[in-house]
């Protein structure tokens, strides 16, 4: 049941149709495949962002371990294309073929029994979304249904971004160790290597993000969202008017989670390799600062986050190695104290009102020579 | 994996895995000591607190550089300026970062972790660029090094009981401060009720920040002593940051035996469990029973009953 009758208001249109023409346009065409295959990493990111506009901007439950869903989804993704990777005609010189190429390092002789269902890429496919949210679901019906929350949730979430970080890395044999998952190759048959797969992995990507901005703006708009907001706001009140509060925020963790696994699924698969080092406690928060700096409150906010400090990072880390970490660090406080609904917050105060007065403008003028149109017609 | 060894080596075994989870001990204490106060009592996550634990280790560091070309003299007695001088920089940064921080944001508890993460992060990358990205050890006194045999297969190391006991007296004098002295009464009061505490009189903008001073002074102490046991590098802290608010969370935020509790049952299992296992995997085990118990028993091992 949807509420508010249009499912995107003026504004929100507006951010949407940019979006889309930035995406789907603008960078594609000025870009060239280096550049856009990097975009579509930033891109990854995006998702994990919306999800946590969803999990932390409306339910108000701050995750810092969104690092192990996007690392479950990008190892499912990961584990199938090295076993397709590790064929035992491309593997014949280990002395044992058809398993991957660490497990041989270690002295392993056959495939570990949970790497055999990924053989299939349909079973992989639904493990991406079902491993994170089925881990979600037991860690926030564990903390949710005993009122645990805040900071609480916040430090155990943490912990257990450390713990898959440590198991992932001391389990070399099984896992891959510290370098992670490398040299993966094709996609039932397709190189994702080449140029031209970059290419169209990358809208494949942006289509799945348009799909998951409409799904989380789909939550925003129904019921659902409103007791997420309620929920934030006066817990006890949702509480005593009869909700199931810790149904909601599983509910939304789970979602995020879900999220978060889509978007290291495409990771994975437009960079080539997983590894740890995106999993633990710092991609983790890192992950939070893209929402942050976005507007924890704004969809469309958390995919520019994303982009934008993305963006920032790889050329501030590229051409000032020092500098980098002191303008994150300065980045997270001044986000944190100065503008606490990140970019979003900014666009709605200062620039919204010019936006606002031009279509308004734009608008009277159409009437006035006796046409009238609606910019941002409902959706009905 | 018992299997292989005797009695006796099992004993010995548990003896010295003991001693060494002990001095783990000692720094999961004071680590986490300075959390337990600042997040315990004034509910401010300070995702900081490694790098001013590492803040104290440098200085240990500079001491006892200073020390050994300019006053040889004096060398033998070091640590003790040292960890004066540790717990006063920590200090005053934690009490400077509290006022040009962390004041503003005592209503938003999630976001004083983003903003001080952001802050380990500067602290961090001003280690690198000061110190350099190295890690650097500290020069031991004469008298702290060597071990003391005690059975013909237990053997401990002298800077370990030193470290012991000095944990022990930092231990009794926060308690102190804080269950018998006036101004911990005033600290307590604050963080039961800000607004009587208020009216009362209490200055609580004052006790706020020396609260905050205290805990990373604290911490500072805690790197001087983390310098005898590993060497000091800039993402040394982060390393110790999830462990020590884990012990703080399984303690029962608020109570300074839970912390001390828990930190005894996370050293003691980690360490018992390193020598049967490789250390990853002890780790693993370790946090994933400690969160296992969080997701049974939120509250941690000792609850404080705290009207919210």
């Amino acid at each position: 049941m949807i509420i508010n009758s249009r499912f995107f208001n003026r504004s929100e249109l507006l951010g949407f149709l940019s979006l889309a023409l930035l995406l789907f346009l603008i960078l594609p065409l000025t870009l060239d495949i280096f550049r856009l295959n990097l975009v579509a990493k930033y891109l990854t990111y995006a998702f994990v962002a919306i999800g946590l506009v969803i999990c932390w901007g409306y339910g108000g439950i701050l995750s810092l371990g969104q690092g192990v869903f996007f690392g479950l989804g990008g190892y499912c993704m990961a584990m199938f294309l090295k076993l397709e990777a590790s064929s035992v005609a491309n593997t014949k010189i280990q002395s044992t073929p058809g398993i991957p190429d660490f497990m041989d390092w270690n002295q392993l002789t056959q495939l570990p029994f949970f790497w055999k269902p990924f053989h299939s890429l349909p079973f992989t496919l639904i493990a991406i979304l079902l491993v994170p949210a089925i881990i979600a679901f037991i860690i926030g019906a564990a903390m949710f249904k005993r009122r645990v929350g805040g900071v609480y949730f916040a430090i155990i979430t943490q912990a257990i971004a450390a713990i898959l970080t440590i198991l992932i890395v001391g389990q070399q044999g099984y896992i891959g160790g510290i370098n992670g998952i490398t040299d993966l190759r094709t996609l039932l048959g397709w190189d994702i290597r080449t140029d031209h797969a970059k290419f169209i992995l990358y809208f494949v990507e942006v289509i799945l993000l348009f799909g998951c901005i409409c799904a989380a703006q789909f939550i925003r708009l129904t019921k659902l969202g409103r007791i997420l907001v309620a929920m934030r706001e006066q817990e006890d009140r949702v509480r005593f008017s009869g909700y199931s509060v810790a149904n909601f925020k599983i509910f939304a963790f789970c979602v995020a989670a879900m999220l978060a696994a889509i978007g290291g699924a495409m990771f994975t698969l437009n960079v080539g390799f997983m590894s740890p080092s995106f999993v633990g406690i710092v991609p983790s928060i890192e992950m939070v600062i893209y929402t942050a700096v976005g507007g924890r409150m704004s969809i469309f906010g958390a995919v520019y986050g994303a982009l934008l400090v993305s963006f920032a990072k790889t050329s501030l880390s590229e051409s000032f190695p020092q500098l980098w970490l002191f303008g994150l660090g300065g980045l997270f406080i001044a986000v944190v104290l100065f503008f606490p609904n990140g970019l979003s917050g900014i666009w709605r105060d200062h620039v919204q009102r010019h936006v606002d007065r031009l279509l308004t403008l734009v608008k009277s003028r159409k009437r006035w020579s006796g046409r009238s149109i609606a910019v941002g017609a409902p959706a009905e | 994996m018992f299997g292989d060894y005797s009695v006796g080596d099992l004993g010995a075994i548990f003896a010295m895995q003991g001693f060494a989870g002990l001095i783990l001990f000692s720094v999961y204490v004071l680590m986490a000591l300075g959390l337990a106060i600042i997040f315990g009592q004034m509910g401010v996550i300070n995702m900081a607190h490694g790098e001013f634990m590492i803040l104290g280790a440098y200085v240990t560091w500079l001491t006892s550089s200073f020390v050994q070309s300019y006053v040889p003299s004096i060398f033998s007695g070091y640590f003790f300026i040292a960890m004066a001088l540790a717990f006063v920089a920590s200090g005053a940064l934690g009490m400077l970062v509290e006022w040009a921080l962390i004041r503003h944001l005592y209503k938003r508890p999630l976001d004083t972790l983003l903003a001080t993460w952001g802050l380990s992060l500067i602290l961090q990358q001003a280690y690198r660029s000061v110190f350099g990205a190295r890690e650097v050890g500290v020069e031991l006194p004469q008298w702290m090094l060597g071990s003391q045999q005690i059975t013909d297969t237990i053997e401990v190391p002298i800077n370990g009981i030193f470290v012991m006991v000095l944990t022990t007296l930092i231990t009794v004098a926060v308690a102190y401060i804080m269950y018998r002295s006036r101004w911990g009464k005033q600290v307590r009061a604050v963080v039961q009720n800000r607004v009587m505490a208020g009216a009362v009189g209490i200055n609580t903008e004052k006790v706020d920040r020396y609260t905050f001073g205290l805990g990373c002074g604290i911490a500072g102490i805690a790197g001087s002593a983390f310098t005898m046991i590993g060497s000091t590098g800039p993402t040394a802290g982060q390393l110790y940051i999830v462990d020590t608010f884990l012990v703080v969370v399984f303690g029962g935020a608020a109570s300074l035996l839970g912390t001390i509790a828990s930190a005894f049952t996370i050293s003691q299992a980690q360490s018992t469990m390193e020598f049967f296992m490789s250390g990853s995997m002890a780790k693993v085990l370790t946090l994933l029973a400690i969160v296992a118990i969080l997701m049974v028993r939120p509250q941690g091992l000792f609850a404080l009953k705290v009207r919210k």
